[in-house]
């Protein structure tokens, strides 16, 4: 069994908590996902019970519905060996921001030392990690970041083609509303990826251009040798007219196919965030296509990114354990 | 068979705007195609299996191409219908329609593009081309499927005769458009200002005591759609101008650098609001006709090149809808027949030359559109418009080819008759033997 490496070559991560990736420098990046590759091994194993956090509480504080993104965390962090709570709360009845320090100082009474939070307004980790002592992990706020999301799907890239840079990332859908977009273009640009932007220009944000990525709006063009496809789930309110006029012009023009795909290079992986809205923005055939779409495995990797993060984030507490 | 059937176009006077050209000589097509012009190419004689057609001195101009038109079908084929439509369009030498998309159902699915045009191949004389709404049922909230209905073969995009009265969704609708490299058609109007307006605001509407449609409705629309052009970058037409301020405003505009342009229509060029006199409700129009100042300004804009484009705007309305109170008749006038003889005035009043005035409705709106017609030179679809610009007439609402008869120009007389129109080689339209007695 492997044991996550605890000594005193352990580059350090010098960061309280993991608000997004626009945060982390190169090296930061590189220590999460060497980690995490190495949690991808014991995820596989028959015991996957570890107690490297054992005594220590995460709450999953979850302002959104969300089931994979909250399984996965929870997973990571019994796997690890802490106390699981899972705290959803709906969002309609309460006025957001007061509630939300409201919640932070009645959790933090408590002492959970992970606070893991889901909401659907920018800049809530934010403010919530100012108000709480224990490490908070951003697990997506409203359009801004989603960064465990962006290292899955860095180490799903890494794993598969041995490297991130010089890679051409296609992401293509509604970038305007996404968060798991942002954090992409982050990250890949940090770690030397050549990142394009896919989208009507509807779904594309304002001064798109300047985020650091070439901006498509002909799909076949933007693929045209892409190394990665990044699908984008577009939500149904968003197809009604006000931003594309319907599902089936969606599908016609930014749908991935069989026919825009052959426009990337023959070895091109297809990923999706999930949960998939199968024949607006994905050919069914194509997420089910084992020699192209990585989706299955992008889950697989977020359960080892978020225990990494985890591990990272606690390692104070935790200095001088093992995870035998 | 046809399709090397040859005809030479003898004795004519070629204009051709796209190349200045202004000559007599001949013109021979082949087929569907014009395949040579110009003074000599019969110097050794006609070739002898041509059909020969002595032109007798008249012009010889590239078929007209009316891009702002209601068609009646589907829905309205009580005003007007495809058969009807082209055989106006015919007689008055416009060879190509773009049609509007407001009908009943709206075009606002592929479908109805293709409905329109199984309807023009079986019954059109002319060449027909499709507007797609930019809106869902033109009801100016959510897009239409402007990809899926460009596919289909829709030309432009256009709520006309509706504003878009929302901002956000004119921008979204620009820049999802550009993605497409979609020509936006704007009925330029804010419709909160122009509210129900019967007529011009000022003081003809005053002594009317008829409601006042102010022609800052018109300048503000136009300002708006200028700035939100210049944020997303589409493409922009204003189907018409009717006021001086609406059209200095897109003169600012297009000196910033923007890829737009504008129509406008005979009525705003040739009347003013006192052709409203006493009540008449085939001068309702919308925009209203305006004051005198405008109406200069308008052949002004024409002259300088402002506005691009002339068009009818050609709007079929039965005696029903127009035989009621001024305030609550349909606007609309038809002028399909009438786009040529009425757009001379510009000529024979000196306002601009032959070919100025020409390129309006042929050059210009084919350039916009992307149209291959609308130019005399080899290989160039022999659409034709063989006219005398100088005979004159009086227009007759009730012998126009219309279903309807609400002309503004009644009773006017205008100088300029087309004598025979060719469209794709075959001749659609033949004044040989007809009764002159509309002169």
């Amino acid at each position: 069994m492997s044991i996550p490496d605890q000594g005193a070559d352990a580059a350090p991560f010098p960061h309280r908590h993991l608000l997004g990736i626009a945060g982390l420098k190169p090296a930061d990046i590189l220590v999460l996902l060497d980690l995490a590759d190495r949690y991808v091994d014991k995820n596989r194993a028959v015991d996957k019970k570890m107690s490297l956090l054992r005594g220590l509480t995460q709450i999953n504080l979850f302002f959104e519905n969300s089931t994979r993104t909250r399984t996965s965390f929870e997973l990571a962090g019994k796997r690890l060996g802490a106390d699981v709570i899972n705290m959803s709360v709906a969002t309609s009845a309460i006025k957001k921001g007061e509630t939300l320090i409201d919640t932070a100082m009645t959790l933090n009474a408590m002492h959970p030392d992970v606070l893991v939070i889901r909401h659907p307004d920018s800049g809530a980790a934010s403010l919530l990690s100012q108000k709480v002592s224990g490490a908070v992990i951003n697990a997506g706020d409203g359009s801004h970041e989603h960064p465990t999301q962006a290292l899955l799907d860095a180490l799903t890239i890494r794993r598969r083609k041995g490297r991130l840079e010089g890679l051409t990332v296609a992401i293509c859908g509604d970038i305007l509303h996404s968060r798991v977009a942002r954090s992409n273009i982050w990250l890949l640009n940090s770690m030397g990826a050549h990142v394009r932007l896919i989208a009507p220009p509807t779904l594309l944000p304002a001064a798109a251009e300047r985020l650091g990525a070439e901006i498509c709006t002909n799909m076949r063009d933007g693929l045209r040798d892409a190394d990665i496809i990044m699908m984008l789930r577009l939500q149904t309110e968003r197809m009604r007219g006000s931003f594309v006029p319907s599902k089936r012009e969606y599908y016609r023009f930014y749908g991935l196919d069989r026919d825009k795909l052959s426009a990337a290079r023959t070895d091109a992986l297809v990923m999706h965030p999930g949960p998939m809205n199968r024949g607006v923005e994905i050919d069914s055939v194509i997420a089910d296509d084992i020699h192209r779409s990585v989706i299955g495995e992008q889950v697989e990797m977020g359960v080892a990114v978020r225990m990494a993060c985890l591990d990272l984030l606690t390692r104070h507490l935790t200095a001088g354990r093992g995870a035998a | 068979m046809s399709e090397f059937r040859r005809t030479a176009y003898v004795n004519a006077r070629l204009l051709d705007p796209e190349s200045g050209l202004d000559d007599f000589g001949s013109l021979l097509t082949e087929g569907r195609k014009i395949r040579a012009l110009g003074p000599e190419i019969f110097a050794d004689g006609t070739p002898e299996d041509a059909l020969v057609v002595d032109c007798g001195g008249r012009c010889l101009a590239p078929g007209l191409i009316d891009m702002h038109a209601e068609l009646g079908e589907p829905g309205a084929e009580y005003r007007e219908t495809v058969r009807s439509a082209g055989a106006a369009a015919a007689a008055g030498g416009v060879t190509t329609i773009v049609a509007l998309p407001n009908t009943e159902p709206v075009i606002d699915d592929p479908a109805m593009v293709e409905f329109v045009f199984r309807r023009v191949r079986a019954v059109s004389p002319v060449r027909v081309h499709q507007m797609g709404a930019l809106t869902k049922g033109l009801r100016g909230e959510e897009l239409a499927e402007i990809g899926l209905l460009a596919e289909a073969g829709a030309i432009a995009f256009t709520d006309a005769p509706h504003p878009v009265a929302r901002p956000t969704v004119m921008r979204r609708a620009l820049a999802y458009a550009g993605a497409f490299d979609a020509l936006i058609i704007a009925h330029v109007e804010d419709p909160d200002l122009a509210a129900d307006g019967a007529m011009n605001e000022g003081e003809m509407a005053s002594l009317l005591g008829l409601s006042g449609n102010p022609s800052v409705a018109e300048t503000i629309m136009v300002e708006r759609d200028l700035r939100l052009v210049e944020l997303t970058g589409g493409r922009w037409h204003a189907a018409q101008l009717t006021t001086a301020e609406s059209i200095e405003a897109l003169r600012r505009g297009k000196y910033r650098g923007l890829d737009v342009s504008a129509g406008t229509a005979p009525h705003y060029f040739t009347l003013n609001e006192l052709a409203v006199g006493d009540y008449r409700t085939y001068a309702k129009v919308s925009p209203p006709l305006r004051d005198e100042m405008d109406r200069r300004a308008v052949v002004l804009g024409l002259q300088d090149g402002t506005i691009e484009i002339i068009s009818s705007q050609h709007s079929p309305q039965d005696v029903e809808s127009k035989r009621l109170p001024f305030g609550l008749a349909s606007p609309g006038v038809i002028g399909l027949e009438t786009l040529l003889p009425v757009s001379l005035g510009l000529y024979h009043n000196g306002h601009m030359s032959l070919l100025d005035v020409l390129a309006k409705m042929t050059i210009n709106p084919a350039r916009l559109l992307g149209l291959e017609q609308g130019r005399l030179a080899p290989g160039a679809s022999a659409d034709l418009a063989i006219f005398d610009p100088d005979t004159p007439w009086r227009i007759d609402g009730e012998k126009l080819r219309s279903k309807c008869a609400n002309t503004a120009f009644d009773g006017l007389m205008v100088q300029g008759r087309v004598w025979r129109t060719v469209v794709g080689g075959e001749t659609v339209f033949d004044a040989t033997g007809e009764d002159d007695d509309n002169a």
